[in-house]
C-alpha cells in the first residue's frame, strides 16, 4: 500500500511517497500558484519512485496550501503532520522545532506520539524563514553565506524582532560599518531569542527535533542548538518531515479502514 | 435549525430602531451600557430603556484611531469609533451612558466618550469583598440619584422588585436557553446561539422577548428529543471563554464550527457568565442588586478565582472536549490570566486548552484556522 502526502507551504512545496518507508521525496519553490506547484511536486514525486497516479491509495495534504489541492482525500493541519514525521525519523522525538517560510512552531508530543500542545508565532514574520530571507537581501548574500559569515563572529545585538523595523535597524548597523559577520550573526540570534521566547511557553522535553527549511543550514542549526543548550535531531532532509507526516496519517487512515 | 425561528431574533435587531424613536417619541428616555456589571435594573425602574453599546465591528476602528492608540483592544476602539464617527444608532438615540472603571483601557476611553454625551462613570472595585460591597453599594446608589434627577423620576421600591423580577426572568430564559446545548449532539450551533443572545439584547419589550426566548428552547428541547442536531455525537465540543464576542468579531466561533467543533457553550459576558447568578428578590433591592453585579467574574477583577471555578464547572456539566480562550490583542487582564486559567485547568487534569490572541480583523484567518483546525485534531485523537 501507497500513499503520499504533499505538504504546500509559503516558500516551498514537499511531497512524499511513503509505504511503511520513504519511496521518494521532492521539493519545488511554491511560486504564485499553490494549487500547481502541489501537483507538480506529487507528479515528480512519483516519477522518482517510478510510480504512477493509480498506485497511491491515499493523499493526504497539509501547509497552508492545503485546502487549494483539489486531489487529496485528506487534509491534516502541519502541526499534526510535523509531529508524525518527526517520530517517524526520530521516535524518541518529545518536542518539534520547526521554523518555515511564514510560520514557525514549537509542538510538545505526549509519549504515544500525538500532539499534547502547541505553539505558533503570531500573524508577523519575525521568526521564521521569511525574517532571514529579507535579512540576507540587504546583506547581499545568501542563507548559505549567512550561516556562514554568522559562526565566525560574536553578534551584534539587534533588538527588534519585526521584520520590518529590523531591517532599517541593519541598514543603521551598516551605516556605522559593523562586521557584516556581527549582524549576519546578529540576526541568527534574533531567530534563536524568538524560538526560545516561543517554546517557553510550553515543556520542552528531549528530544528536540528540528525541521523546516532553516534546518538545512548547519551553521544556523549549531547556533541555535546552543541557544536552547540542547542537541537537535536534524534529519538529511529537514523540509520534508510535514510531507512525511502527511504520507503517514494518510497510510495509518487507510490501514485502519 | 429552523430558519423562521432564527428569523424572528435576526428581525429583532433590524426593527428595533423604529420601535425606539416610538418609544422616544412617547417620552421615554434611552440609557446606552458598555459592559456587563451595569446595573440593568435601575435603568429599568427609572422607565428608561437600556441599550447595549459594547461594539463588536471592525468598521468603526479606524475613526477611533484618530483619537486612541492603535496598540488598544479592538473592543474599546470599535465602541469609541462608532459613537465618534456618528454613525451607531444607539448611540445617537441614547440620552444618558453608564460606564464602569473596569479595565484601564475602558476608564480612559469613557473620558474621551463623556465628551459627546451625558456620561455616568460607576467607579467599579477591583475585589469582591465586603468593603468592596459597600462601596459598589454606594456606587449604585448614586446611580439611582442620578437617574431620578436626569429623568426627572422616582424610583421606588416597587419599581426596583419589579425591575429585578423581569430581568431575573430574563437570566432565566437566557440560561435555560443556553442549557439545550447541554444535549450531546447540541440541536443549535454555537454561532446561531450567539446570533440569538446578541439580537436579543437590542429589543425594547423585555417580556416579548421572553416569551420568544421560551418558546425558542421548548422548540430546540423537541428537536433534540427527535435526535435533531446540526453535530455528532462526537462532534468535538467546545466551551469558549474569555473576552466578549459578539456578531461582527465572530470569527473563531466560525471557524472553529467550520472545521468541524461545535461551540456548546460562551461562558464570556455576552453568555453565560451574566446569566448564572440572580439578584435576591428577598434582600433590600439595592443591596441586592450590588451583590449580584459585583460577583461578576471578569478578568478585571483581582483575584478572579470565581472565573477559574466557573469554567471547570461548565466543562463538567456541558460535557466539554475541548477550552478556547479568547483574547483581544492589548486586553491585558485577559491575555494575563489566560496563563493562570490553563494552569488552573491542567492542575486539575481536564482537557485540552488553546489560548488564541487576535483582534476584529480578517488579516490573521489563516493562522487561526492552522491553529483551531490542529486544536481540534488533538481533541479527536484523545
Amino acid at each position: 500500500m501507497l500513499s503520499a502526502g504533499i505538504d504546500v507551504g509559503s516558500m516551498a512545496t514537499k511531497a512524499v511517497i511513503f509505504d511503511g518507508t520513504i519511496r521518494s521525496a521532492a521539493i519545488i519553490p511554491t511560486g504564485w500558484n499553490p494549487k500547481e506547484a502541489g501537483r507538480s511536486v506529487f507528479l515528480e514525486a512519483l516519477n522518482k519512485a517510478g510510480l504512477q497516479e493509480k498506485d497511491i491509495s491515499i493523499i493526504v495534504g497539509t501547509g497552508y496550501g492545503r485546502v487549494s489541492l483539489p486531489f487529496i482525500d485528506k487534509k491534516v493541519t502541519e502541526i499534526t503532520c510535523h509531529a508524525k514525521g518527526a517520530r517517524f525519523l526520530f521516535p524518541q522525538t518529545k518536542t518539534v522545532i520547526d521554523i518555515g517560510g511564514q510560520d514557525s512552531k514549537v509542538i510538545s508530543v505526549s509519549d504515544d506520539g500525538t500532539v499534547a500542545d502547541f505553539i505558533m508565532n503570531d500573524k508577523c514574520a519575525a521568526g521564521t524563514g521569511r525574517f532571514l530571507q529579507v535579512m540576507t537581501g540587504i546583506l547581499d548574500i545568501t542563507l548559505d553565506e549567512l550561516g556562514q559569515l554568522a559562526s565566525n563572529s560574536k553578534p551584534v545585538s539587534i533588538n527588534s524582532m519585526c521584520t520590518v523595523f529590523a531591517e532599517s535597524e541593519i541598514i543603521g548597523l551598516l551605516a556605522q560599518e559593523v562586521p557584516k559577520e556581527a549582524i549576519a550573526s546578529g540576526i541568527v540570534q534574533t531567530i534563536a531569542n524568538k524560538m526560545l521566547s516561543l517554546a517557553s511557553k510550553i515543556p520542552l522535553r528531549e528530544e528536540v527535533t528540528f525541521s523546516g527549511g532553516v534546518a538545512n543550514n548547519p551553521e544556523i542549526c549549531q547556533i541555535l542548538s546552543s541557544a536552547f543548550k540542547l542537541k537537535f535531531n536534524i534529519s538529511t532532509q529537514p523540509q520534508i518531515v510535514g510531507a512525511l507526516g502527511a504520507a503517514i496519517v494518510g497510510f495509518e487512515k487507510f490501514r485502519l479502514a | 435549525m429552523e430558519a423562521d425561528l432564527l428569523c424572528e431574533f435576526e428581525n429583532l435587531r433590524s426593527n428595533s430602531i423604529a420601535e425606539i424613536q416610538a418609544a422616544k417619541a412617547e417620552g421615554r428616555k434611552v440609557v446606552g451600557k458598555y459592559c456587563i456589571y451595569t446595573p440593568t435594573e435601575l435603568v429599568m425602574a427609572a422607565g428608561a430603556i437600556p441599550l447595549p453599546l459594547c461594539s463588536t465591528k471592525q468598521d468603526p476602528i479606524s475613526v477611533a484611531e484618530k483619537v486612541l492608540p492603535r496598540n488598544l483592544c479592538p473592543l474599546i476602539k470599535s465602541s469609541y469609533g462608532f459613537a465618534a464617527s456618528g454613525a451607531c444608532p444607539y448611540f445617537n438615540i441614547s440620552d444618558l451612558l453608564i460606564a464602569e472603571t473596569t479595565c484601564d483601557g475602558k476608564k480612559k476611553m469613557y473620558e474621551l466618550l463623556a465628551e459627546l454625551k451625558p456620561l455616568h462613570l460607576l467607579q467599579l472595585p477591583q475585589t469582591q469583598d465586603m468593603n468592596a460591597l459597600e462601596y459598589w453599594h454606594s456606587e449604585i446608589t448614586k446611580l439611582k440619584d442620578r437617574l431620578e434627577k436626569d429623568f426627572s423620576v422616582t424610583i421606588t421600591e416597587q419599581n426596583l422588585r419589579e425591575a429585578i423580577h423581569l430581568l431575573n426572568e430574563e437570566r432565566r430564559s437566557l440560561k435555560d436557553l443556553q442549557d439545550i446545548t447541554k444535549h450531546k449532539p447540541s440541536p443549535i450551533s454555537g454561532l446561531d446561539l450567539l446570533t440569538i443572545l446578541y439580537n436579543r439584547g437590542f429589543s425594547i419589550d423585555k417580556e416579548a422577548t421572553i416569551q420568544r426566548v421560551d418558546r425558542l428552547t421548548l422548540k430546540l428541547k423537541e428537536l433534540s428529543n427527535q435526535g435533531v442536531s446540526p453535530f455528532k455525537t462526537n462532534t468535538p465540543r467546545i466551551l469558549l471563554t474569555g473576552v466578549p464576542v459578539g456578531i461582527g468579531c465572530h470569527k473563531v466561533v466560525q471557524i472553529i464550527e467550520e472545521n468541524g467543533g461545535n461551540v456548546v457553550c460562551f461562558e464570556s459576558c455576552g453568555g453565560y457568565k451574566g446569566v448564572c447568578d440572580q439578584v435576591d428578590e428577598e434582600k433590600e433591592p439595592l443591596l441586592a442588586i450590588a451583590e449580584k453585579y459585583l460577583a461578576t467574574p471578569c478578568s478585571c477583577m483581582s483575584p478572579n478565582n470565581t472565573r477559574f471555578e466557573l469554567v471547570q464547572r461548565l466543562i463538567e456539566e456541558f460535557k466539554v472536549d475541548g477550552v478556547v480562550d479568547l483574547t483581544w490583542q492589548a486586553c491585558h487582564t485577559y491575555n494575563i490570566e489566560s496563563y493562570s486559567l490553563k494552569k488552573y485547568l491542567q492542575e486539575r487534569k481536564t482537557v485540552p486548552f488553546l489560548q488564541i490572541e487576535t483582534d476584529y480583523s480578517e488579516s490573521d484567518i489563516e493562522q487561526l484556522k492552522v491553529r483551531i483546525e490542529a486544536f481540534l485534531e488533538i481533541i479527536s485523537v484523545t
